[in-house]
């Protein structure tokens, strides 16, 4: 019997009892702020003074009227696509087509914007809208049939599908749609029909009616997950197939039903950033937000009201950090940086929520 | 003494968050004893042999073998010191030979014996060039055994090893377990059924939540002594079997042939009545068609042949809300308990919503009444939960079996399929269980009752079914039946020959 195999235990890993949800919570602000001393250690590594770099941040995400109005304009594409992607996360289907679902809905948007805009401003913009939605639902819907009918892989499906319809629109300005009258390659400008109205938001000004849609919509999906019979078949989907199945729900329809509202949301968000602050359609209407929001909707557990409070903090974060850019000539990816590592820290944090270290007592 | 003892725990703990699964556990076994593990679900049986084999470490307390303080901090420390575990699930590769799974990962210098000779110290009748796909799962036990033996295992754990095995597989395990004992080796064997204890055992240690009761020497023993230790007082042990007069056909199964997608046979022409007002009760071996049998009728899984009737009517083909709606309820306890009919995060209300959500107008979850409901349930089995907030998962295996049993009667079915509905409950909980059955069946409701324990199967169904590969063997009065018989049964020993072979 070989005595080198038997060492004493120093450390092991034990379970944790239930935890409250303010201890669970402490934990996960615990996190952030690990999470930010981090992010100013590297910049203090970098050479700047960490304290001055995050006052800064702080200062041009949310100093003046006009500053925080270009963070509520960054917060609304977030906050909503967090919540579509929301949808179809709690059915555990793993939506990380957003990018491109926002893609879809801005072009059938734009098309109406393009060639369809002798209509009367609102119902051109409810075309747009409607369009918007379907559009982007149906392109979300391809991965959802596969799954149901094939079983193919929703994850790599939906991320493929991204750069499909990202080339389409690269296409569409490269070719049909670009501007005759610009010198680069270009799309033209919205009519102004074709945009979205402003509304006086309390405390910060006019901003373009997307963030009366984000309230109402961080609502109706909270309503729509607890209160519905079919928030309830997402849930019981989500959890256990076999189980759904057994109660007589009808999977394959639950599923592409969700996945079409989920991605139909996205796609509403493409429509609301082509008609709102972009005025046209660009190539970086979707700008990495589809990938974002999933972070988002991670650390909000998938609430609604915590996408509300972390696709606010996510906007402030970014728009800090283009602030701190022009002031210290720090590149804003540090904002990206940051995000990674507070999505680090945070998941970290997971851990000790459920498991605690402990150092084993050796007996006498 | 002590020169003897194998191994001594002494005051052995480990909690898993609040819940102290061992506490101050102190356990001896001598070399050349077999000593029974006794206690129920929960009781802490398989942490203590899980931290003896080196896949937990105790939080306090420590561990002696043969007189000297061991850490046995993974599950190769444990082989290294003699300690071979046997678990519930082998862990086998399908695709070796015997052999092949026996040396695997081991150096030759490694092996302590030859599998060749203690196949035939042990008198084990087994080719060890046979593939371990073409085994019985008595004879992959066996493997697992010699697996085991041949690293050196002078103490051996073998945890639930008679819950997959018919009766004559229990008795020639037995023999095998005996032969050991008579080598020197120490022998725990975890189990929680009194009648392989008194059996097998020559002493037996009795585990109550988390705390070692008692150790006895078997002979002084009785089942009455040894269930009274266990759930800490007298129970009453009979299973009841009320007569009542048959009633109509409710469910006719004709020929009926379950085919899944890849080509395997699951059920072949498989014909059965089922009264109202009767249980009948099915046997066989695990995997022996069960699943299929209550998914068909569920209609989760199409069929490939025959017909299913009920009141006359046909209802294979039907969507399985059709199924439901027609009466028929099934309550299907899959191993891991919750895999199937239950939400585990959800809690007791949004669980009993499952089946009826749909039954209200309107696109609203009308959760009101479902509280309601489950409050009376609660009141009713007397199911024990902190309360309706809580997600059933946070339950006991017995609490959460009276969820899902109290729900399917709710609907009040016409035929109630349960499978396995006692699994991994306690005692008093499992009593509960079959007069919540009984009931069921006094109101005139046709019972397919898909068990284990050919004892309980006995002792309440009134006819029971016997399935054998996919096929129906035999269906017998149970009154009439001996476990000997269902046993063979199972094994198809007193089937056509040609039967079998086509």
């Amino acid at each position: 019997m070989s005595e080198r195999a038997i060492r004493p235990i120093q450390f092991h890993v034990v379970q944790r009892g239930e935890t409250t949800p303010l201890q669970t919570w402490l934990y996960r602000l615990a996190a952030v702020g690990l999470a930010i001393v981090m992010g100013g250690l590297f910049l203090w590594v970098l050479g700047y003074n960490p304290f001055l770099v995050y006052a800064a941040m702080l200062k041009g995400a949310l100093g003046s009227a006009g500053m925080q109005k270009e963070t509520i304009k960054l917060m609304i594409p977030l906050c909503l696509t967090a919540l579509g992607v929301t949808l179809a996360f709690k059915m555990r289907f793993w939506n990380i087509g957003a990018e491109g679902q926002i893609c879809a809905g801005a072009i059938a948007a734009s098309y109406f914007a393009y060639f369809h805009n002798g209509m009367p401003r609102t119902l051109l913009l409810v075309v747009m809208a409607v369009s918007a939605i379907i559009f982007g639902g149906l392109w979300g819907l391809i991965p959802a049939y596969f799954k149901t009918r094939f079983g193919t892989n929703e994850t790599l499906f939906t991320l493929m599908l991204n750069y499909i319809i990202g080339y389409v629109i690269t296409y569409l300005r490269e070719g049909p749609w670009r501007n005759p009258e610009g010198g680069f390659a270009a799309m033209p400008r919205f009519v102004k029909e074709a945009r979205l109205p402003e509304v006086w938001f309390p405390g910060v000004g006019n901003i373009h009616i997307g963030w009366i849609v984000m309230f109402i919509m961080v609502l109706g999906i909270f309503f729509y997950l607890r209160h519905t019979k079919q928030g309830y078949e997402i849930a019981v989907v989500g959890e256990n197939e076999a189980t759904a199945r057994y109660a007589g729900m009808p999977v394959g329809k639950i599923i592409m039903r969700t996945m079409f509202l989920s991605a139909g949301l996205c796609g509403l968000v493409g429509m609301l950033q082509v008609s709102g602050p972009d005025r046209q359609l660009t190539d970086a209407v979707a700008n990495g937000r589809g990938f974002t929001a999933v972070s988002v909707a991670w650390l909000a557990r998938l609430s609604p009201a915590g996408i509300l409070v972390v696709s606010f903090l996510f906007s402030v974060m970014e728009k800090g950090c283009s602030m701190m850019q022009t002031e210290f000539r720090i590149p804003a990816s540090m904002s990206e940086i940051l995000q990674g590592v507070i999505l680090f820290c945070v998941l970290g944090a997971e851990f000790f929520i459920s498991y605690r270290v402990v150092r084993r007592k050796e007996k006498a | 003494m002590s020169e003897k003892a194998a191994i001594r725990l002494r005051k052995l703990s480990k909690a898993f968050g609040r819940i102290q699964a061992n506490d101050q556990i102190d356990l001896t076994v001598f070399k050349g004893e077999i000593l029974a593990l006794l206690g129920e679900n929960g009781s802490g049986k398989t942490t203590l042999m899980n931290m003896l084999s080196g896949i937990y470490q105790p939080d306090s307390g420590f561990i002696e073998m043969n007189g000297k303080p061991v850490t046995i901090k993974s599950p190769k420390d444990a082989i290294n010191l003699g300690i071979g575990m046997i678990h519930q699930h082998f862990k086998l590769v399908d695709l070796f030979t015997a052999r092949e799974n026996i040396v695997l990962g081991r150096k030759n210098s490694e092996l302590k014996y030859s599998p060749d000779d203690l196949c035939k110290s042990l008198k084990l009748d087994i080719d060890l060039d046979e593939k371990v796909y073409n085994m019985s799962v008595s004879q992959k036990q066996t493997v697992e055994i010699i697996k085991v033996l041949t690293r050196g295992a002078d103490v051996l754990i073998l945890d639930e090893p008679t819950a997959v095995l018919t009766p004559q597989e229990i008795d020639s395990l037995f023999d095998i377990l005996r032969l050991m004992k008579d080598e020197g080796r120490a022998i725990i064997i975890i189990t929680h059924k009194l009648e392989e204890v008194l059996e097998i055992s020559d002493r037996v240690t009795v585990l109550n939540k988390g705390k070692s009761v008692r150790t006895v020497e078997t002979s002084e023993a009785d089942r009455f002594s040894l269930t009274e230790m266990m759930v800490g007082r007298a129970v009453d042990l009979e299973i009841e079997r009320l007569d009542m007069p048959c009633g109509d056909t409710v469910l006719d199964v004709h020929q009926l042939s379950v085919v899944t997608h890849d080509g395997h046979k699951e059920l072949s022409n498989v014909s059965f009545e089922l009264h109202s007002g009767e249980i009948l009760g099915v046997a066989g071996i695990a995997g022996s068609g069960q699943k299929a049998l209550c998914e068909a009728i569920a209609g989760l899984q199409p069929i490939s042949g025959g017909s299913i009737l009920m009141d006359g009517k046909r209802i294979d083909g039907l969507s399985p809300r059709e199924i439901i709606q027609r009466g028929v309820s099934m309550a299907f306890i899959p191993e891991d308990r919750l895999g199937m009919g239950l939400v585990g995060s959800m809690n007791i209300p949004d669980n009993l919503l499952l089946k009826s959500y749909r039954d209200t107008k309107g696109p609203l979850l009308k959760r009101r009444s479902a509280r309601e409901e489950a409050g009376n349930l609660i009141e009713r089995l007397s199911i024990s939960t902190p309360g309706l907030k809580t997600s059933v998962s946070k339950l006991s295996g017995g609490n959460v079996q009276k969820v899902l049993l109290g729900r399917e009667i709710n609907l009040s079915p016409r035929v109630l399929i349960t499978a396995y509905p006692v699994r991994g409950l306690d005692i008093v909980a499992s009593m509960t269980i079959y007069d919540m059955l009984n009931e069921q069946k006094k109101k005139g409701v046709g019972i397919l009752f898909i068990g284990e324990d050919l004892d309980v199967l006995l002792a309440i169904c009134d006819r029971i079914l016997v399935l054998s590969g996919g096929k129906v063997s035999a269906i017998v009065e149970s009154r009439f039946a001996t476990k000997t018989l269902l046993g063979m049964k199972m094994t198809g020993l007193i089937t056509d020959k040609e039967d079998e072979y086509v």
